[in-house]
């Protein structure tokens, strides 16, 4: 699974923080820092963490379309 | 706006037959891949690219990847669709035959075109002395493979890093040393850190943060040379203050370079500052004049920016070439945001071009 932060768009509200803190977590107050390349163990963890993004700045590539086969 | 069915027609069949090739794999080419695509672009698509890495995301580079939380392999950029491109990549473009629409490839091989997107980008700024630019241990960031390197240096635990310049990297870079518990100089010849992008108000109050972390910040010097081992190591640097600094770790970070220098004769305006284009992406060859089949995106692109009095400027930033959201400015029923230029620059690609010139308006057709 690949996914990528706008940290332009970021506001550090960490919604996503909790919710998938393997991938997501707070390099000091608000800066933050992720995981691109996260396991799919994570999938369900990583759908909620881009759901509830008010600003929606986290992009996620849950499935690869058709045209990509590497990692 | 009504259109001419003979131009329809021709949209049509360009969007079914047309050959669009876009040089540079990375973000600004990939999302404008994906746009053409969106776009209803069938027809042959070609992505060029130096590195043999597919697009990655390079942000993280200086900072998860460094750290060591992510290795530098696994920021590959996620996909919004399948684009169905044919890859070239590990081989640059060495140029660019407009007479005959060819790219020209390091390996010889010639790339033909109908359409070309140029999102060549930059590389970062090499050290200014070539001899002491072949040192162990001297290091800039910009690539993937600059980041695996650079990392494996901090892993082996150096006495002292040493950052030439405290812009955005440099700065992110000596966070990343202390975060390690590496100690860390940073060498920066203006009154504080940030100074160029943030200003000398949020530059000082950056420098106290640099600081109070332990960082080593030395301002209003340079570094004027770096000296070695027998073993062609690093291990001292002079300063213009005339301090002697002992280093294992150099690692300039002086800002980037444009890559146009695979653009010479194609005679395009392209130069020191980009390549320009007007606020459709389109490149203007060098008499100012608008081509009608090359477009420009991302990082060398040098277009009229609306919040600088349509000044021409290149915003070096990941914005501008657009991160990858399609529907960013549709969900809020807004137009596509006009700082993601490579969405722009492919839908310009896939319309038929337009002069609009003293109330007389021609059409150029695909």
């Amino acid at each position: 699974m690949r996914i990528v932060v706008d940290l332009n768009r970021c506001l550090g509200y960490a919604q996503c923080v909790p919710l998938a803190p393997e991938v997501l977590q707070l390099q000091g107050e608000e800066a933050l820092a992720y995981d691109p390349n996260p396991d799919d163990s994570q999938r369900q963890q990583v759908a909620r963490a881009v759901a509830s993004c008010p600003v929606q700045a986290i992009i996620a590539e849950l499935d690869p379309p058709a045209d990509r086969t590497t990692k | 706006m009504i259109t001419h069915p003979l131009v329809a027609d021709l949209v049509r069949t360009f969007k079914a037959q047309g050959r669009i090739v876009i040089v540079g794999a990375s973000l600004a080419g990939l999302r404008a891949a994906e746009a053409l695509r969106d776009e209803g672009f069938t027809g042959s698509l070609t992505i060029i690219g130096d590195e043999v890495h597919q697009p990655y995301d390079r942000p993280p580079l200086s900072k998860q990847v460094l750290k060591g939380w992510v290795p530098a392999g696994n920021t590959k950029l996620p996909r919004m669709r399948a684009i169905d491109a044919d890859w070239r990549l590990g081989v640059a473009a060495t140029g660019l035959d407009r007479d005959n629409r060819e790219v020209l490839l390091a390996n010889g091989d010639k790339v033909p075109y109908d359409r070309l997107l140029i999102a060549t980008g930059v590389r970062s700024r090499a050290w200014f002395n070539p001899e002491e630019a072949k040192l162990k241990g001297l290091f800039t960031l910009r690539t993937c493979d600059d980041a695996a390197e650079l990392h494996a240096a901090l892993k082996a635990r150096p006495k002292r890093v040493l950052i030439v310049g405290a812009g955005f990297i440099g700065s992110e870079m000596a966070s990343v040393c202390r975060d390690l518990g590496l100690d860390v100089t940073v060498a920066e010849r203006s009154s504080a850190s940030l100074v160029g992008p943030l200003g000398g108000v949020i530059g000082d109050i950056a420098a106290k943060m640099q600081r109070d972390a332990g960082v080593d910040l030395r301002t209003g010097v340079a570094v004027e040379a770096l000296k070695g081992d027998a073993g062609g190591h690093v291990r001292q640097a002079q300063l213009s203050d005339g301090t002697l600094l002992d280093v294992d770790v150099v690692v300039a970070s002086l800002g980037s370079v444009r890559n146009i220098e695979w653009l010479e004769g194609a005679e395009l305006a392209a130069g020191f500052w980009g390549v320009a284009c007007d606020a459709g992406c389109r490149a203007f060859d060098i008499n100012g004049v608008v081509t009608d089949n090359i477009f420009v995106a991302g990082d060398i692109a040098r277009g009229p920016h609306v919040l600088y009095e349509y000044q021409f400027m290149a915003i070096e930033h990941v914005d501008a070439a657009g991160t990858g959201r399609p529907d960013r400015g549709a969900q809020h029923g807004q137009p596509r945001d006009r700082t993601s230029c490579a969405p722009a620059a492919a839908a310009v690609l896939v319309r038929p071009v337009r002069r609009e010139h003293q109330g007389c308006r021609r059409v150029l057709l695909p």
